[in-house]
């Protein structure tokens, strides 16, 4: 009896605060509904009729280009991501190269480096090489500011593969090729999966690099958001439907894979 | 620079029971076995190691992008006038601050909020769902999201649902920037706190309340103990991140009022774009660098201790 008040006490606790936690986020999705004076008034309004007409604002206002930009850099710097971190992560773990630690603390090291002091000279090239406001930069950008974090992750589901079976394999007369694909490739894919969706929702999200490297041909969709920053009360409900669009295919991603989300924040360090 | 660290950690790597022994045979099978991992490797050092000793180069130079052609070899002249610049100092301090400030309100936090997720309830799913649903939305969304819609005095859900019209980002602007960043982050925290309290054995709980130890001292001394190196983690990998914070300086407060919120980004930022002192910003840019690889060198020590574990299982 008292465990099942303390249950439901506790449980009754853990929503509120749920709810106090996503509250800010609902209001961004009500506010994008309503029409400006309705989310610019004091006290606020809770009863409104919806409209879409901010979404439609937002695309007359050629979001779309930038969430176009965004979805090839993040794509792309992903499937670059994977392609460079498997086989590297393949050499660490099942068949580790002599001073595999070094190589992971190394990795590892770079993702520790503050971007901010490798921006100049980034820039610097870029310009001089005629690649500002390119996405291809910001392909390549992302890669390296994801490796790290992909080659530790998928080291660490690699080393789920049970080594037996591997061998057993080798006995049978498997090929390399037939134990990626027949042995390895089953086990770590749903890890390959939420690697990769770490690497697409950190690319998605990033702002330093878009904000110095890109303007108007490659800017990508928090570029889009700078607008924004200064605007006054006019265009609060736009700005909500906005931040609602560009933020969506996170949100969607990460509800779904929250169960390794946790994984690959720590790098594979915890499960 | 990376190699230090690197160095430094050597020891703590143990060769894991189920791998092999490193390649012993000849030159070729030795190729064979790094091959994959040669092409990650190349391209992670020319993107992030080139880029590192060119800002070290640079950091030597006395060039301001605004005066073309004037571009001298300084020596430490830009670390001299960096160091001993108010501006920078007040920099560092805020950074400090703002990080410090970020990290302990979500650790705390997030604590709660996994001891809460850690027990059974109706709906827990839905409730871990909503909790990490902030860590989702795009930095700068939030940021632009906490400044119009929440702080803003005449309009914002703050002072809408609270009443009065304080101006939250100029009266209290440190406060107002971490406020974000803790809703951002206490998420992150939760959920690695989650997991180190789901790695708890239940046996061993369950033995201890047998023995009548009350809910606080199984909280004291066994679970915090055993969530010290997640605890650990959190913080530092919250930090290194966190120490990078930018958007939310960007677009809540634009590093003021005055440099109430300028942090090291921001103000390299600044330097860099604001007024083209390239050879200044590098050396700041290597100051930052000096002082994260201090906060990375612990960090990765946690991290090898957790590797440890993970390898003797």
């Amino acid at each position: 009896m008292r465990a099942r008040l303390s249950r439901t006490v506790w449980g009754t606790v853990a929503w509120i605060a749920g709810i106090v936690f996503v509250f800010p986020v609902i209001w961004m999705v009500l506010t994008s509904f309503k029409q400006e004076q309705d989310a610019a008034s004091n006290p606020p309004t809770w009863i409104f009729s919806p409209t879409t007409d901010q979404y439609a604002q937002v695309f007359d206002r050629h979001i779309t280009p930038f969430l176009l930009n965004s979805l090839m850099a993040s794509v792309l710097s992903t499937l670059f991501v994977v392609a460079l971190a498997t086989p590297a992560a393949y050499a660490l773990s099942l068949r580790p190269v002599a001073k595999w630690t070094d190589a992971l603390f190394f990795f590892i090291s770079t993702k520790m480096m503050p971007a901010v002091a490798a921006l100049l000279p980034l820039y610097l090239l870029v310009k001089n090489l005629g690649m500002l406001d390119n996405v291809w930069t910001m392909v390549v950008l992302y890669t390296s500011m994801n490796l790290p974090l992909a080659v530790w992750m998928m080291r660490s589901f690699l080393l789920e593969v049970p080594r037996e079976v591997l061998e057993a394999g080798e006995v049978d007369g498997a090929g390399l090729l037939t134990s990626i694909r027949k042995i390895i490739l089953p086990i770590v894919s749903p890890g390959l999966a939420a690697t990769a969706l770490i690497c697409f929702i950190f690319a998605w999200n990033e702002f330093f690099l878009a904000v110095n490297l890109t303007a108007t041909t490659a800017g990508t969709a928090p570029i889009f958001l700078v607008g924004f920053i200064s605007s006054e009360g006019l265009f609060l409900a736009r700005l909500c439907a906005a931040a609602t669009i560009v933020s969506l295919p996170v949100l969607v991603a990460g509800w779904l894979a929250q169960n390794k989300l946790v994984r690959g924040l720590s790098m594979g360090a915890v499960k | 620079m990376t190699d230090v660290i690197a160095r430094s950690d050597e020891k703590a790597g143990a060769v894991p029971p189920q791998a092999s022994a490193p390649a012993r045979g000849g030159a070729r099978e030795r190729w064979v076995r790094r091959a994959p991992l040669l092409p990650a490797l190349v391209f992670a050092i020319i993107v992030t190691q080139v880029p590192f000793l060119v800002t070290l180069y640079l950091s030597t130079l006395g060039w301001n992008a605004l005066r073309p052609g004037r571009r001298e070899f300084v020596g430490l002249d830009n670390y001299v006038s960096v160091l001993t610049d108010s501006r920078l100092r007040a920099a560092l301090a805020n950074t400090v601050l703002l990080t410090a400030g970020a990290v302990i309100f979500s650790m705390v936090l997030g604590l709660m909020l996994a001891m809460l997720l850690d027990r059974r309830f109706a709906g827990r799913a839905v409730v871990r769902t909503l909790l990490i649903t902030p860590f989702l939305v795009m930095p700068i969304a939030a940021a632009l999201l906490w400044k119009h819609a929440l702080y803003n005095p005449a309009y914002g859900l703050i002072n809408g649902l609270f009443g009065g019209s304080s101006d939250w980002i100029s009266s209290y602007p440190k406060a107002a920037v971490v406020a974000t960043l803790v809703w951002q982050w206490t998420p992150f925290m939760m959920l690695i706190l989650l997991a180190g309290l789901q790695s708890q054995s239940e046996e061993v709980l369950e033995a201890a309340r047998v023995d009548g130890a009350h809910a606080w001292q199984i909280f004291t001394r066994m679970t915090l103990p055993h969530l010290r190196q997640y605890l650990e983690l959190g913080a530092l990998l919250g930090s290194i991140y966190l120490v990078n914070t930018f958007d939310s300086v960007f677009s809540i407060t634009q590093g003021g009022p005055g440099t109430a919120t300028t942090n090291l980004p921001y103000e390299i930022y600044l330097t860099t774009f604001r007024k083209f002192e390239y050879g200044e910003a590098s050396a700041a840019g290597v100051i930052v660098v000096l002082l994260t690889i201090i906060v990375a060198t612990f960090a990765l020590r946690v991290i090898s201790t957790l590797f440890r574990m993970e390898e003797g299982r």
